[in-house]
């Protein structure tokens, strides 16, 4: 599920909301059933996070094998540690010999790998992914959207994927909803964006800027933005 | 004619040896728009910042960086800093660490604006508003009360923008200024940009690594990988036909990941979209 709004439209207050990290004022956030903050204490692991900012979210001093395996040991998951830690690198096209390595060795991309192996390594039924590629180059976006899509099939997660970038959305989503100053505006399949109903998504859609090649086969005439 | 022009720039990094930028050449010509394409790592920001003398001390500088008959890299910290307040302006990849975290946007504003311009606080104020209402921030007098923290990422972005346009420098760098933009503020910032080169006769480097907005934007494109010039010639060329396979590669990587979208928004056949 995509959740698209603009800075400031409340998306990323709302995943906070729905991790527990913050407490709504008034309504109530159930999953399964039941209360965010119970759910979270009887399913230790099951609900992880991938931040946008990978430098901050893991802590510089930790070598990467201590970060994929801080969740594992919190959780007091710790038989064949090694074993698993080298498996979710694989799974994240990793080399082993990343594990000796200190944050600032990895670029961008390869860091976000490795966060996205400590998220999946509790083996969550739900993934919070906000902004997770919006500061990786478009080429590792596309190869990061990839390795996304393949783990959620083969792993049988839910993803929230919090963007303000819909083509990025589109890619991987099944559904979008449009949040614009706190209020959810819409609701669509990703594969019907044509038929957005409220001002506000229509906007959103038609201002996405296109980039023209030659051999474009989808041809749009331009819209006059109201 | 040549408004700025770069000639065998290079930067190395004292501490460790390595070469960042090699032997980089290109001109800026007046009114025009040069997006300096990429992906991370590949120098653009660097680029930047050596023209604008803002390298960090245990970085050399080689090369001329020729400006109304300066070379800018063997001008003095003084004169660097008229350069850069007034006639080559330069707008940052992350708004939120250019600002103080301890003063209001409005004292920022009004400072950055008196210190640049000839005014009184009274007239920087109004025209701190006048700034803010025409990058779109509908409740100018409440955006100057609040602190940076309280504002987010896009709207510390277009305030940047807005301090900038009024400015009304020779030459405007931009690095990645769209890049944490949702498409509604992404494309009314460009609109802004678009109105800057054709009405103020601004000239422009625009860094982007996203080729949408390059297209839209660019006069001429340069190229950059590992610090090195790949590609450089007119938008319409390079972006259409390519020459360099790297090149290639962004555009496919860029067409690539608006498949699904594109596809969506057409219900899927090609349709006439009506206003």
């Amino acid at each position: 599920m995509g959740l698209i709004g603009e800075s400031g439209s409340g998306k990323s207050t709302l995943s906070r909301i729905i991790l527990g990290l913050e407490n709504p004022e008034r309504g109530t956030v159930m999953i399964e059933g039941k209360p965010i903050s119970l759910w979270i204490k009887h399913n230790q692991g099951s609900m992880s996070v991938v931040f946008q900012d990978y430098y901050s979210s893991v802590n510089p001093q930790f070598s990467i094998r201590s970060i994929i395996a801080e969740p594992l040991i919190a959780i007091g998951d710790v038989e064949n540690l090694d074993e698993r830690i080298d498996a979710l690198l694989t799974k994240v096209a990793l080399p082993h010999s990343t594990i000796h390595k200190y944050p600032h060795e990895l670029s961008g991309g390869q860091l976000q790998r490795v966060c996205i192996a400590r998220a999946i390594a509790t083996k969550p039924k739900f993934l919070v992914l906000d902004e997770a590629i919006s500061s990786l180059d478009v080429s590792i976006q596309a190869q990061i959207l990839d390795l996304l899509c393949n783990l959620q099939k083969e792993m049988n997660m839910t993803y929230l994927f919090v963007s303000h970038d819909l083509q990025a959305v589109a890619h991987i989503c099944k559904r979008i909803i449009f949040l614009c100053k706190g209020k959810i505006v819409e609701e669509l399949a990703s594969d019907q964006l044509n038929e957005a109903q409220s001002s506000y998504a229509k906007k959103l859609l038609h201002s996405v800027m296109h980039f023209h090649s030659p051999n474009d086969t989808i041809r749009r005439e331009k819209v006059t933005l109201e | 004619m040549s408004l700025l022009e770069i000639k065998n720039l290079s930067v190395n990094n004292l501490r460790t040896g390595q070469q960042i930028i090699h032997d980089l050449s290109f001109s800026l010509h007046e009114n025009r728009c040069l997006c300096i394409v990429g992906e991370s790592g590949s120098g653009k920001s660097m680029t930047a910042k050596a023209i604008l003398g803002l390298t960090s001390p245990w970085l050399q500088v080689n090369g001329e960086v020729l400006f109304k008959g300066m070379n800018l890299i063997e001008q003095s910290n003084a004169t660097m800093r008229k350069v850069r307040g007034q006639k080559i302006c330069m707008i940052l990849q992350d708004a939120m660490t250019a600002f103080d975290p301890l003063s209001t946007i409005g004292k920022q504003m009004i400072e950055t604006l008196r210190e640049n311009l000839v005014m009184n606080k009274t007239e920087a104020k109004e025209l701190a508003i006048t700034a803010l209402q025409s990058v779109q921030i509908y409740e100018p007098e409440q955006v100057l009360k609040k602190y940076p923290h309280q504002l987010s990422g896009g709207m510390l972005q277009r305030v940047m923008i807005s301090i900038v346009m009024v400015i009304k420098p020779d030459i405007i760098i931009a690095d990645e200024p769209t890049t944490a933009l949702d498409s509604i503020n992404q494309r009314e910032v460009v609109e802004q940009f678009k109105k800057l080169l054709a009405v103020n006769h601004v000239s422009m480097i625009f860094i982007s690594h996203d080729l949408s907005v390059v297209q839209y934007l660019a006069d001429d494109v340069l190229v950059m990988k590992d610090g090195k010039c790949v590609e450089l010639g007119e938008a319409s060329k390079i972006l259409s036909t390519p020459s360099h396979s790297f090149t290639k590669f962004l555009i496919d990587t860029r067409v690539g990941l608006s498949q699904s979208f594109q596809q969506s928004m057409s219900g899927g056949e090609a349709i006439v979209l009506e206003s």
